[in-house]
């Protein structure tokens, strides 16, 4: 087995620059969310095709990035 | 490339050598499960290279059973890979060479690229022959606590580097986007320098070339000369850069303070600088 249709690429979501990485192993599509800066993964989904996943991964990363504060470093 | 750092075609060629263990190292096993390099075995950071008691690095006797249950010794090349961009592999060589282990490597790029390859990938949990492990007493000069941290802040003794992301630094942020908050205060330790991990790394993972690490580090007047810590939140991240510093440009005193952020930040009456 191998992953299949490996796929990277970034863009925002909310306030915050995410990547979002997809592949294929076997039937199912699995899709991972890092945040760009530092390039932690937070979110992650499968699903029987690639929009699945990334649709379920990125509801995901929306609920928990609202979570994340900023503060006035001034 | 240094004897520490293996290629993933180095891998694909040698993953079953006979005194060879590839282990992929993640905070969360899941990645594991969905497939993993042929052979490899799986430690969970949270529950296998930590005591899940103390806040404390894996006890002796607890890495011995894990490495024996491995069906490693003391003659194995153990190569380890992770997912967040070997963060946690990068912790696993840290401790394995605390507690003495000769023969321990990186794969450059990790799991990333072990993927983006399109690298064969199995989800056979194998199991191995287990052996005798024997680990030395931790090597506690390649840690610092916080007695170390506050008298390298207070009194300038080592380079401080905060690995982590510049919102982190200054205080805009309590932890990584999307990621619970686990302190009580942002900034940083006071006379920090800010060198984010991200820049030891090119875009596909693997680490940047021996001249370019020296530079980047370089240019914020840490050079090998005197004693050097990192830290990050919880040490993970500054693990990757005290294996840069330590094993690609071999500065002598380096020290990985992993109680990090999610210590200083919680201390009462600690000194925070910010921006």
């Amino acid at each position: 087995m191998r992953a299949e249709g490996y796929t990277k690429r970034r863009q925002p979501l909310g306030d915050w620059e995410i990547e979002i990485e997809t592949y294929q192993l076997g039937d199912v599509f699995y899709c991972t969310i890092n945040n760009v800066d530092p390039g932690a993964r937070f979110a992650r989904a499968e699903g029987s095709t690639r929009e699945e996943a990334e649709s379920k991964a990125l509801e995901k990363a929306e609920r928990y990035l609202k979570q994340t504060r900023r503060f006035t470093t001034s | 490339m240094a004897d520490v750092l293996v290629t993933t075609d180095w891998v694909a060629q040698h993953a079953k050598d006979a005194n060879v263990r590839i282990v992929e190292v993640d905070v969360d096993t899941t990645a594991y499960d969905q497939g993993h390099v042929p052979g490899a075995a799986g430690w969970n950071w949270t529950t296998e290279l930590c005591d899940t008691l103390v806040r404390d690095i894996i006890p002796l006797k607890k890495l011995e059973e894990l490495l024996g249950k491995s069906g490693v010794d003391n003659t194995t090349t153990i190569v380890l890979y992770g997912d967040n961009n070997n963060w946690f592999a990068a912790w696993a060589f840290w401790q394995l060479k605390m507690y003495g282990h000769k023969d321990v490597r990186i794969m450059d790029g990790g799991r990333k690229k072990w993927l983006a390859e399109s690298r064969e990938l199995s989800t056979d949990k194998p199991t191995f022959l287990a052996k005798t492990y024997k680990a030395s007493a931790p090597d506690v000069s390649l840690r610092a606590f916080l007695p170390d941290v506050q008298q390298a802040s207070a009194q300038k003794k080592a380079a401080l580097v905060d690995v982590r992301s510049p919102a982190e630094f200054t205080g805009e942020i309590l932890a990584p986007p999307g990621l619970p908050e686990t302190c009580q205060r942002g900034g940083h330790i006071p006379g920090a320098k800010s060198i984010p991990w991200g820049k030891n790394c090119n875009d596909d993972g693997t680490f940047k070339s021996v001249d370019e690490l020296k530079k980047l580090y370089a240019d914020q007047g840490v050079n090998g000369d005197g004693p050097v810590i990192a830290y990050c939140r919880i040490g993970e991240r500054s693990s990757l850069t005290w294996f840069v510093l330590k094993h690609l440009l071999g500065f002598q005193n380096v020290k990985n303070y992993d109680g990090s952020w999610t210590e200083w930040g919680n201390l009462v009456g600690a000194p925070v600088e910010k921006p």
